[in-house]
């Protein structure tokens, strides 16, 4: 009996306002989007250009404070640029997901019976392909590119999606005030959107916000391996060109790591903020 | 429990052809000429092993023609020739299968071994600072890139400490045998198998600890108090024995990652696997090894799915009550 | 309270025992100063309705309080032990060999990893009593003397493969294993269908006699009370109200709550009522459904079969009640009637409409005719809407202007018997009671010709029970409607109900009369389940 109608919906920003976590992770996404919107000002030129000599050491000289890479390329202004590809990616691809998983598990738990089993069907094939490798032959066949990325990581996230859409459609679908609704002559259409879609909103919210997390990971991986747009500064590719110098130039590869990890870290605490604040049944579990 | 296994073996089958299925049309993705993109950038040059591809492939036929004669090619395990690497694919696959296998493996089982671990520690002292402490470092681990997570081990343990080798598979030219290889197998293994178990670690230790916290709260652990068992006895037997089986089920669902996870792993390392295979054929656009490593490391995944599936009807007896 | 304890035969004396409630609650004592004693070889009831104190005075004695409820006060004295100034240690020491506990759910009070043997082992191993092999010749003994059937067989088989009255015996025998001198039972029928219930309770009250056992048990059903209470002790708002035994308690109560709470007990013997007879609101015939489960690949379904050709009329104006226990199929035949489900074969008519045959637009109009209450006074009401959206809804979707909906809706929250202002809150802000009041309120703003209440009062505690029945009664005479009552309680559908439909396994067995079923059952089902309730006066043999 979780009271979670709109006097609680107040409660829940508060509540999201309290988790420590949930704060500093929305800190720190803050500054990555800053990153993003400022770059072009601050780094007006190209990421790629030679500014120093190569390997020039972090802290030691005042234009270049992160230092330089193996071509001398300043690595401070290669974060500030890889900022957008991965939240561009991250954002974007998890959009597409959900286009592609919500409609799917609305349909399968709302219509049940074979088109259910279909749909599940189709979705258990995609789960169990190996996720990264289909991503990898995916974007080798469709040629490195922002969009072949997107389309890579959205056609390999969606799944847990739909499970979790059709899940809470079917539990809905069996609520009684969902029976009340039906009964009452109100429409099916009606009925989704009055009854069923604002009570699925917040379990969707929450993966989301785990889910652009997991597709920067995804995005950075593959763009270390070289699949990144070959136009586009990224942070993996940073790690990737870094990787053969790692014993002379630990920088190279360190910063653009830590930036991941701390992207990622900031998603995933808010992703748990969000959940703590929008179910509060779990939050109790917790 | 013969009539199960031979149930997911033959629905395994079924999802292994419509894998095969999708990577008929994964190569009609591709720009071009399938016979070229088949025979990838090296054969592409090379006239009569493209003709050779489109007479076996009956790339000149209508469609369904020709993805009767692909999907019949490779349920003969014919996965084609490396044009590149003058081998027949299965060959080259098979060659580097065992070294994928052992890696991850050895990562899934440390890393649901520490991960229970863990998870079971911080759920029994929840609230506490060890609780905290776990936590907070597997959501660091969780957020941690691969790729990188391997290039600062490294760092810190090749270069500057020098306590591990930093890759390949046993020290060339070294000449040990029996024993000794293995333990330089071993040795090599260390770094690449930790590394890649991190993740799941992180993965098993959230999913135990929340899982225990709810088991609990349920009612049979109330009655194992009201017998008077102590509180190990209780933690051991009712609780965590309850709270492994979304452990177990969620294993299930993670292999396809950790297989995905070893591209990057053996690339890091060098590790002679397939996912470093699939990393060369990437390089080489070499889309015939490329495809064909996707195929067997999908099949590696639902062998996995197939184990765990074993395991969980082992562990809960009301699965058969069910069907 | 209670004279001066008798120190020979008391196994038990709670006194001023007080349990404080976490801060910021409506009150700050689950359990403020109750005294008992338990005395060897007798039965004390603690009853009272959600929320008393009754549980918590169970769990207290067991040292199981949730973390949040933390002793404020008052002794526990076993012997010359005081269990509530013990430690940990000591408590497990008590538990189980001292005192045991069986509990409300015996499906999830049960390990379902662990074979039942297994379980019931433990409570040796538990105080390091007895080798294995000595333990698992007890168990079979226990098995054997809570009446397990195949006992050799039973004790290997795990929690899902019994039934629930076998999975309570099983929680006896477990509790019996040790012999301990005092017996705690929470509600220990009241998730059992009603024939369970009997034997369950015919069970402990043996046992209890053979072993001289002192018993606390905690039950919110007066007939459960009087059919196996020796001393009962009234509790409300964590304080005792009234004590003292069965027949004073039951048959002359001195406090005014006692009076209500016993007259708020619907009785067994159906007022007199004309059954109207003539036009017919709803008919049913041939209804069938099976329900077909599993299956797929090589696998066998499984095939429930919810409605056997299903037949009754409901008149004009009348009350037919529809009984029967879990799984007989009544609450799927609800929503048959109410096409929330589609029959197999067979059809329901609504007056001159077949509603089976109706699809879409003329489905959804026809329905604001036939109107349903729900069970579930929290998950019937959508947590995010306001009441006044969800009764005006019904009549807005089928046309009625926004404006004359919503002032519909105000005379409805007042015909239900709640004030205006209820329309501006969310359902989270109301009681069981008033959510059902809600509910009525919606079905009933869409002016249907027949009410389905489906176990509508069954999830309330009995003073509300009494009253929302009443208005039910008052609402279908005032406004001239039939209703289709599904309830598994006899009690309450003798005191509502014109005819009873008596189902079991899909089918109905028996229909007639509520005053012919009572006094005259001809199915030997309706016999055994009308001998199963509990508190009745027995039947002339």
């Amino acid at each position: 009996m979780s009271p979670a109608g709109p006097a609680r919906r107040r409660g829940a920003l508060a509540a999201f306002g309290r988790h420590p976590g949930a704060v500093a992770g929305s800190a720190i996404l803050v500054a990555v989007v800053a990153a993003a919107l400022l770059a072009p000002l601050l780094y007006p030129a190209s990421p790629w250009r030679m500014v120093q000599r190569p390997f020039v050491p972090p802290f030691t000289l005042e234009r270049v404070p992160l230092g330089t890479d193996a071509l001398g390329r300043d690595i401070a202004a290669g974060l500030m640029h890889g900022a957008s590809v991965s939240l561009v990616v991250g954002l974007v691809s998890t959009l597409a997901a959900l286009v592609i998983g919500v409609p799917l598990g609305a349909l399968a738990g709302y219509l049940g019976g074979r088109v259910d089993d279909a749909l599940m069907r189709f979705t258990e094939l995609f789960q169990t392909v190996p996720s990264f490798a289909l991503a990898i032959v995916l974007v080798a066949i469709l040629q490195p590119s922002l969009s072949s990325m997107i389309l890579a990581i959205a056609l390999v996230s969606w799944p847990p999606v739909t499970r979790l859409v059709r899940g809470e459609v079917l539990s809905l679908r069996s609520r009684e005030y969902v029976q009340a609704a039906i009964v009452t002559g109100q429409t099916t259409f009606t009925i989704l959107r009055r009854e069923v879609l604002p009570n699925t909103l917040s379990p969707i919210v929450v993966l989301a916000s785990l889910m652009v997390a997991t597709a920067i990971l995804l995005e950075s991986s593959l763009s270390f391996l070289g699949l990144g747009d070959p136009n586009r500064m990224s942070w993996g590719f940073m790690v990737g060109a870094g990787r053969t110098v790692i014993r002379q130039a630990w920088w190279i590869t360190a910063f653009p790591g830590v930036v991941i990890l701390l992207t990622v870290l900031a998603l995933n605490l808010i992703g748990e903020g969000l959940n703590d604040a929008l179910n509060p049944r779990l939050a109790r579990e917790r | 429990m013969g009539l199960f296994i031979a149930r997911r073996i033959g629905k395994g089958v079924v999802v292994l052809l419509a894998i095969v299925v999708l990577n008929f049309f994964l190569i009609r993705l591709a720009p071009g000429d399938p016979a070229l993109v088949m025979a990838g950038e090296a054969g592409a040059a090379d006239e009569v092993f493209v003709a050779q591809l489109r007479e076996k492939f009956a790339l000149d036929q209508p469609l369904p023609r020709q993805l009767a004669s692909y999907v019949r090619n490779i349920v003969g395990l014919d996965l084609g020739y490396s044009v590149r690497q003058q081998m027949p694919v299965a060959t080259l696959i098979g060659d580097r299968l065992p070294a994928t296998l052992l890696l991850t493996g050895t990562a899934f089982l440390i890393s649901l071994a520490l991960g229970v671990l863990f998870g079971a520690l911080a759920a029994r002292r929840a609230g506490s600072l060890a609780d905290t402490a776990i936590t907070g470092v597997a959501l660091l681990f969780y957020a941690t890139p691969l790729f990188w997570v391997s290039l600062m081990a490294i760092i810190v343990f090749s270069v500057r400490l020098d306590w591990l080798p930093s890759f390949g598979f046993e020290t060339v030219g070294a000449g040990y045998a029996g024993l000794a290889r293995a333990a330089d197998i071993a040795h090599h293994l260390v770094l690449p198998a930790m590394t890649l178990g991190l993740f799941f670690m992180a993965v098993y230790v959230r999913m135990t600890r929340a899982s225990m916290l709810e088991v609990m709260g349920l009612d049979f652990v109330k009655t194992a108090r009201a017998k008077g068992l102590a509180e190990g006895v209780i933690q051991r037997r009712h609780v965590l024995r309850n709270a492994l089986l979304p452990v177990v089920t969620l294993a299930g669902l993670q292999a396809g990652t950790l297989v995905g996870g070893a591209v990057l792993t053996e690339t890091v390392f060098a590790w002679p696997g397939i996912g470093r295979l699939m990393y060369e054929a990437l390089l080489q656009r070499d889309y015939n090894l490329l495809l064909g490593v996707f195929v067997v490391s999908s099949g590696m995944v639902l062998v996995f799915n197939l184990v765990t599936d074993v395991v969980y009807r082992v562990v809960d007896p009301r699965i058969e009550a069910a069907r | 309270m209670d004279a001066a304890p008798d120190a020979r035969r008391t196994a038990v004396a709670v006194r001023d025992l007080r349990l404080a409630l976490p801060e910021g609650g409506d009150r700050a004592y689950a359990v403020d100063g109750v005294s008992f004693d338990l005395v060897a070889g007798e039965i004390l009831c603690l009853v009272g309705e959600s929320g008393s104190g009754k549980s918590m005075c169970a769990h207290a004695l067991m040292g199981l309080l949730p973390k949040a409820v933390r002793p404020a006060g008052g002794t526990i004295r076993l012997g010359d032990l005081d269990l509530a100034a013990q430690d940990e240690a000591g408590w497990r020491d008590t538990r189980g060999r001292r005192i045991a506990m069986i509990f409300q759910e015996p499906m999830t009070a049960l390990n379902p990893l662990m074979r039942i043997g297994d379980q019931m082992a433990e409570m040796f191993e538990a105080h390091g009593l007895l080798t294995p092999r000595a333990r698992r010749a007890r168990v079979l003994a226990l098995a054997e003397e809570v009446g397990l059937p195949e006992p050799g067989r039973i004790v290997r088989a795990y929690p899902h493969q019994l039934s629930g009255g076998q999975r309570q015996r099983a929680m006896i025998a477990m509790a019996l294993a040790l012999e301990p001198a005092i017996l705690v039972a929470d509600e220990p029928t009241t998730a059992l269908d009603v024939t369970t219930q009997a034997q369950i309770l015919g069970l402990i009250r043996a046992l209890q006699a053979r072993r001289n056992m002192a018993v606390l048990f905690i039950t919110h059903d007066f007939g459960v009370v009087a059919e196996i209470a020796d001393r009962v002790m009234v509790l409300r708002h964590g304080r005792v109200v009234e004590a003292g035994t069965a027949a004073a308690v039951l048959g002359r109560p001195q406090a005014a709550y006692t009076k209500a709470l016993l007259a708020a007990v619907p009785s067994m013997d159906p007022p007199p009522r004309t059954p109207p007879g003539g036009l017919k609101a709803v008919e049913v015939a041939g209804l069938e459904k099976t329900y077909v489960t599993g299956g797929g690949w090589w696998r066998k379904p499984r095939r429930v079969e919810a409605a056997r050709d299903v037949a009754f009329a409901l008149h004009r104006g009348e009350t037919l009640g529809l009984v029967g226990e879990s799984g007989s199929g009544k609450s799927s035949v609800a929503r048959l009637v109410m096409r929330l489900i589609e029959p197999d074969r067979g059809t329901v008519r609504l007056g001159d409409t077949d509603l089976t045959r109706l699809r879409g637009e003329a489905l959804r109009r026809a329905r604001s005719r036939i109107q349903m209450v729900f069970q579930d006074p929290f998950a019937s009401l959508n947590p995010r809407r306001k009441v006044g959206r969800i009764i005006a809804d019904g009549p807005m979707a089928h046309g009625v202007a926004e404006a004359e909906a919503m002032a519909r809706a105000r005379r409805l929250v007042d015909l239900v018997g709640l004030d205006a202002g209820a329309l501006d809150r969310f359902p989270h802000e109301f009681s069981g009671g008033q959510r059902q009041r809600i509910g009525i309120a919606r079905a009933l703003a869409l002016e249907p010709e027949v009410l389905v209440a489906d176990e509508a009062v069954s999830a309330l505690d009995v003073s509300v029970q009494a009253q929302v029945l009443a208005l039910l009664e008052d609402l279908k005479q005032r406004l001239g409607l039939s209703m289709l009552f599904i309830t598994h309680d006899l009690r309450v559908a003798a005191q509502i109900c014109d005819r009873i439909a008596v189902m079991r396994r899909g089918e109905i067995v028996e229909l007639k009369s509520a005053a012919g079923l009572f006094a005259d059952p001809e199915h030997p089902y309706t016999r055994a389940l009308l001998d199963a309730v509990p508190g009745r006066p027995r039947r002339a043999a």
